[in-house]
């Protein structure tokens, strides 16, 4: 589709003068702070607002250490308390031949939040450098991990749900654990620093470079 | 140029001329194929209808027993309010606000907001008042509404419990699993700037 020796030139909303909005699309004045159709605040594509993103990131990685290191379930069972942390849960499932099971909290919990930390860092990294992945790849990459990051989610809701289900006194009793919280703020600092990372700044660095290498 | 014609590409930024499209067919962006309209005869109607269903759902989802689990003649039941209630003691206090607001009381506010946005467009009348506002915050919330991700952590949790006691299924799960089936046909049935677009020509008008 796409002819790298002779790349279509598109015009941008920003080389036309205008602000377009990232919600509803229209095209507003250059110049206008909120969208004359929906009321959203618009912002240039400037690649200063990957400060956020790189904030937020930062942020789900150190909240991810905790997740890891302390219990996420305390299972009381006649008296006897064991802990399970994040990785405990999934080897437990596992040893009891839950296969199907083991595998989504494995990839919910563990795949997803590394596979996350680590394509925000490229996108945000390849706005400035030459990346080796295409803007649509990298487009497609954004896009996957908007849609994928929430359903890190799960592995807190079994909690709660565990904990506020098994309570049956002396013979099973379920507590959450810390790491609860902090899985659940390491996937909520990773979305936000999804929902930061402008999506526009894929195809500006690479007209960008287009203009450095004619 | 009149920039009332012109549309920006959300994702990627290019100008596209706001021609009218027909409906069931998709317009994409030339450059980065993110949908710009998608017009279907009834979308405004079926939105509408699902959403106010999901609302239901979820009154009933947040009322009814939703799990009782037996065990050596004990038997404990919980709604999804005290799943909610969870983290409540100790220093786990804000988790479980975090859980109600994720569960519940965000998809319930999205799924309102849409309600208030689109059954206007639906009867052919003219926008609510404030309904810009009204939608733009149903899309906002919509990566924070996470009933249907709950649903899933309910069956993980069935798992895990299984070995240990035996689980009834209450009235709510039923209700958490036909919501799963609705968010998903609605966030399939919405196109973005489609109801932009309704909604700017029905406020012109």
């Amino acid at each position: 589709m796409e002819n790298p020796q002779n790349p279509q030139r598109f015009l941008t909303a920003a080389a036309a003068g205008l602000a377009g909005c990232r919600a509803c699309g229209t095209a507003n004045p250059g110049g206008t702070r909120i969208c004359a159709c929906c009321g959203s605040p618009l912002q240039a594509a400037a690649p200063g607002s990957l400060q956020r993103v790189w904030a937020w990131l930062a942020a789900g990685m150190i909240a991810y250490v905790p997740a890891n290191l302390y219990p996420m379930l305390r299972t009381t069972t006649f008296g006897r308390t064991s802990e399970n942390t994040l990785i405990g849960g999934i080897a437990e499932l596992f040893s009891h031949g839950s296969y199907g099971v083991a595998l989504i909290v494995f990839l919910a919990s563990i795949m997803i939040p590394v596979a996350k930390f680590l394509a925000i860092g490229y996108l945000a990294v390849s706005v400035r450098r030459p990346a080796a992945l295409g803007s649509h790849g990298r487009l497609m990459l954004y896009e996957v991990v908007e849609f994928i990051g929430r359903w890190s989610m799960i592995d807190v809701f079994v909690v709660a749900i565990l904990t506020a289900l098994v309570q049956l006194d002396f013979a099973a009793a379920v507590a959450p654990g810390l790491a609860a919280v902090s899985f659940a703020m390491s996937v909520a600092f990773t979305m936000l620093a999804a929902q930061s990372f402008d999506p526009r700044l894929i195809w500006t660095a690479d007209s960008e470079n287009l203009d450095e290498h004619p | 140029m009149d920039s009332e014609q012109l549309i920006a590409c959300p994702t990627c930024d290019v100008l596209h001329r706001d021609q009218d499209v027909p409906a069931h067919s998709v317009a994409r962006c030339a450059r980065c194929g993110t949908v710009l309209a998608a017009p279907k005869s009834g979308a405004m109607t079926r939105i509408a209808m699902l959403s106010l269903t999901a609302l239901i759902l979820l009154a009933a989802a947040a009322v009814f027993p939703f799990l009782e689990l037996k065990a050596q003649g004990l038997s404990h039941q919980a709604s999804v309010l005290d799943a909610v209630l969870a983290f409540s003691q100790g220093p786990m206090a804000p988790l479980s606000l975090a859980t109600g607001l994720l569960i519940v009381l965000l998809p319930a506010a999205r799924y309102g907001a849409l309600v208030y946005t689109l059954a206007p467009m639906a009867l052919g009348w003219h926008p609510a008042p404030r309904a810009a506002a009204a939608y733009r915050w149903a899309e906002r919330l919509k990566p924070w509404a996470m009933a249907e991700i709950f649903i899933i952590g309910v069956a993980v949790a069935l798992v895990k419990v299984s070995g240990l006691a035996k689980v009834g299924l209450g009235p709510a799960f039923w209700a958490f699993a036909a919501l799963l089936v609705v968010t998903i046909l609605t966030d399939n049935a919405i196109c973005r700037l489609t109801v932009w677009k309704t909604l700017r020509t029905r406020s012109a008008s």
